[in-house]
């Protein structure tokens, strides 16, 4: 399995990328990961965003799809690809530490 | 006597009622359904409107045709649900108290959640052959259409019949070319998934056959607003519409069909409790029963379950779910016997189609349904068009009544299957 260092931890992570154990994440590998992302840096609303992604997935066991971050994170959708202009779901989860999102089929 | 309320009388709904009508004793329970609109839609034959291949009057039957007798139906919409008094309110009224509800509302369309999309050109440049109206409408449209590009737009996930999309691009090359005019209609897919399916070896086949068929396809393209054409669809020179994407790439288009946003039943939101943020109901995915309360449950498009929406779940659940409200009013425990099996025929023109047969854990493969000797698996053939041709009596003698099929078991066949995965395991001599 593919690892990588954040913020002095190794860490696994999937091929995309993405954590594979959102228990091996802490709050300082964030602006690491976001800057591998394409992000230089992590705003008050970014964190709201990715706070949220944590608890969606600590409750649900996924995290959310764009269209129910636009409804339930308090950020519009317009405003989280502002911010994570590569997708939203997908980055932030990312950067949050937790698998991509399930989505739909 | 127990009162059982089943919410919705479509698919799912139709076939939960007659399959308990037919395992209780009218004295031993009332069976109650409640649907708001007196027509019933056999939702697949959308797909054929647009093209002229069938039409409204041949695929709607009346609602209350469809149930047993000893089934009461009431013509009513739903306003709330309280689930700590076990009673549903209606929109006349009365309230309704339940031993057991099952949820059978199906999927909401939301096209005026996406920007631009219910404008100026809604029903006019812009359609859907999701609602009877849109597809009549986009046949019209479609006739008068000699020239130009057509788009197909998903806007996001969950849809019903997540192919019938791909299969509406199939079916318009192919209407296309009969009418001798392909060469001057671009066509073009359109989608939020990163490929033309979301499971690989199906994905594969259908991305080939979007290539073989000349239909541009364009991916993880999340809609955020829709321009309408200011002239009339078609018209050449005229200026187009544009689907415009929320990171701003611009899919130009003279016709656009798109698939607009689908939530759950209006009346969940209102509903305490019972739905999730889109208003579908959160369920166990292999007993069906509601993680809200014990005693409701829900089928078919209105669930969460990780599957397709689509009549053959509904099918499949159907099954399933008449033994566990049956089990559940008698206190004894739950069979968790839904395994998320789906399947699907895919038309691709020409007289053909392919089958899929899929479920929670295996992607639709190769090999044949429903064993050995069956209808071909992810393959083009002219017996799974007929098949599905032949499926709208099926469904309305046979899948509504809730009858068991023999051979037809709702958990998936694994005989008849490639199964790539337990071929390389058996390759280096182990399972998994």
């Amino acid at each position: 399995m593919p690892a990588a260092t954040y913020a002095g931890h190794s860490v696994d992570v999937n091929d995309e990328g993405f954590l594979t154990d959102p228990g091996q994440w802490t709050e300082d590998m964030a602006p690491q990961i976001a800057k591998s992302a394409g992000i230089e840096e992590l705003t008050a609303r970014h964190w709201q965003v990715i706070r949220f992604m944590r608890a969606e997935h600590q409750a649900k066991g996924t995290g959310p799809t764009v269209r129910v971050l636009g409804k339930t994170s308090g950020v519009s959708i317009k405003e989280l690809y502002q911010l994570f202009p590569k997708g939203p779901a997908k980055t932030a989860a990312k950067i949050a530490g937790i698998p991509k999102p399930r989505g739909c089929i | 006597m127990k009162r059982i309320v089943i919410l919705g009388g479509g698919t799912g709904g139709t076939l939960t009622a007659n399959r308990l009508r037919r395992s209780y004793d009218e004295q031993a329970a009332e069976i109650v359904v409640v649907d708001p609109d007196a027509d019933h839609v056999y939702q697949p034959g959308l797909l054929f409107v647009p093209f002229g291949l069938t039409s409204m009057q041949r695929i709607v039957r009346p609602r209350r045709q469809q149930f047993r007798s000893g089934i009461s139906y009431r013509q009513a919409g739903v306003d709330r649900v309280d689930i700590e008094a076990d009673r549903v309110y209606l929109d006349d009224g009365t309230a309704l108290g339940y031993d057991a509800l099952v949820v059978a509302t199906g999927a909401r369309l939301l096209p005026e959640e996406t920007g631009g999309l219910t404008g100026p050109g809604w029903l006019k440049s812009v359609f859907t052959f999701y609602t009877p109206e849109g597809a009549v409408a986009l046949h019209r449209a479609l006739e008068r259409f000699t020239a130009g590009r057509l788009v197909v737009n998903v806007v996001d996930m969950p849809v019903k019949c997540p192919v019938a999309p791909l299969e509406f691009c199939f079916l318009a090359d192919y209407y296309f070319r009969q009418r001798g005019i392909r060469d001057r209609v671009e066509l073009t897919y359109v989608t939020p998934l990163d490929g033309a399916f979301t499971k690989p070896v199906c994905n594969r086949e259908l991305s080939g056959l979007l290539a073989d068929k000349g239909i541009e396809l364009v991916t993880e393209f999340n809609t955020g607003t829709v321009e309408a054409a200011t002239a009339g669809a078609g018209a050449s020179g005229a200026p187009g519409g544009r689907l415009i994407s929320y990171d701003e790439r611009v899919v130009p288009f003279d016709l656009a069909v798109v698939i607009p946003l689908h939530g759950g039943a209006a009346y969940v939101e209102r509903s305490p409790g019972l739905g999730d943020e889109l208003g579908f109901i959160p369920v166990d995915p292999s007993t069906l029963q509601a993680k809200a309360r014990p005693n409701v449950f829900a089928l078919g498009d209105a669930t969460d379950v990780p599957t397709s929406k689509a009549g053959s779940v509904a099918h499949f659940e159907g099954d399933v779910l008449a033994g566990n409200v049956r089990r559940f009013l008698a206190g004894q425990e739950l069979l968790a016997g839904f395994d998320g099996h789906t399947n699907c025929f895919i038309e691709t023109g020409f007289g053909k189609a392919l089958l899929i047969d899929f479920n929670y854990d295996t992607e639709p493969l190769a090999g044949h349904y429903p064993a050995r000797l069956g209808l071909p698996l992810l393959r083009q053939s002219r017996l799974n068009h007929l098949g599905k041709l032949a499926f709208q009596q099926f469904y309305w003698h046979s899948l509504l009544p809730g009858r068991d099929v023999p051979g037809i078991s709702s958990t998936m066949p694994a005989r008849g299957k490639t199964h790539p995965r337990a071929q390389a395991a058996a390759g280096v001599g182990g399972h998994r």
